[in-house]
């Protein structure tokens, strides 16, 4: 069993928008403040390096602050984010795996390559976020329309 | 300063995340589902956040540096190559799996749902795999460059 179900949802343009700003405009403040990149990859591949980097701190701090997110957003709406998982567990232990290892080779994710990289038109992240959008495409489909979960 | 300031801007990041729909796998799932129940939303947060990372990136890097550090740290990193690519389309497998992305699914763990702290470890694994196993062919390389040693 690949997908526990498909669960459908709402089509939400104004929200997703909102959300979609609120990233680049973090992005655009930790570049001003700091002069770095807001990529999730190099942010927690940081933390876990074993040595006691001087880049440590600020990495540790905007963690604390992303995971805050939800929480916030409780105290501001009443409501957590929806988080609705369709997968099962061994599903998601293989595709956090491969997340993993596919974001350390590939130096970056969906907000260093997807959001910054592109932002900057990077040559380089328009040819990744291209590659990832193209087999997670074909991923889904794979596992929706092929296999049919 | 310097870490309040952080702080803050991850915080921004993770309401932005929350809002947006990212940290939720169902609705990640169903934007790469074009072919059956397809929801477009997301098409807005990467819109709306490259946009306004573009606009403000223009204005930050005009510069000569950030304001709480010494200098900018761009990638520089000009290079498309099998490690970019190879890496960003094992990526996008696994998000295709899970439905999640390093930069949605940190800021869930705010949520306190177990099936985010499931994917967090994997990927945490999954990244400390692949720096062995890049350690692991380094140290190879370097030993056919020089054999006596």
């Amino acid at each position: 069993m690949l997908e526990l179900s498909v669960i459908e949802t709402a089509f939400t343009p104004w929200q997703s928008l909102a959300g979609g700003v609120l990233i680049g405009l973090a992005s655009v403040l930790l570049m001003l403040s700091l002069g770095r990149i807001m990529g999730a990859t190099g942010i927690l591949a940081g933390v876990l390096t074993p040595s006691a980097h001087p880049d440590k701190s600020w990495r540790l701090a905007i963690l604390a602050g992303m995971v805050s997110g939800p929480l916030a957003l409780m105290v501001l709406t009443g409501a957590m984010p929806v988080v609705d998982v369709p997968v099962s567990m061994p599903m998601l232990v293989l595709g956090g795996f491969l997340v993993g290892i596919g974001v350390t080779y590939g130096s970056g994710c969906t907000s260093g390559h997807g959001v910054c990289g592109m932002a900057r038109l990077s040559r380089r992240s328009i040819a990744a976020t291209l590659t990832f959008m193209l087999t997670t495409g074909l991923t889904v489909y794979i596992i929706r329309h092929v296999l049919g979960a | 300063m310097r870490l309040v300031s952080t702080y803050l801007i991850g915080l921004i990041f993770g309401v932005g995340i929350s809002i947006s729909g990212m940290a939720n796998p169902a609705k990640v799932l169903n934007f790469f589902d074009i072919a059956g129940i397809w929801d477009p939303s997301l098409v807005f947060v990467m819109g709306g956040a490259v946009v306004v990372a573009f606009l403000g990136y223009k204005i930050v890097l005009r510069r000569p540096a950030p304001v709480l550090d010494a200098k900018f740290h761009l990638p520089d990193n000009p290079r498309i190559d099998a490690r970019l690519l190879g890496g960003s389309a094992l990526f996008g497998v696994g998000w295709g799996i899970a439905g999640f992305c390093p930069g949605g699914a940190l800021p869930a763990l705010g949520t306190g749902q177990i099936d985010v702290f499931v994917f967090v470890a994997a990927l945490i694994a999954g990244i400390f795999a692949a720096k062995g196993l890049m350690a692991l062919t380094h140290a190879r390389a370097a030993r056919v460059l020089r054999p006596e040693t």
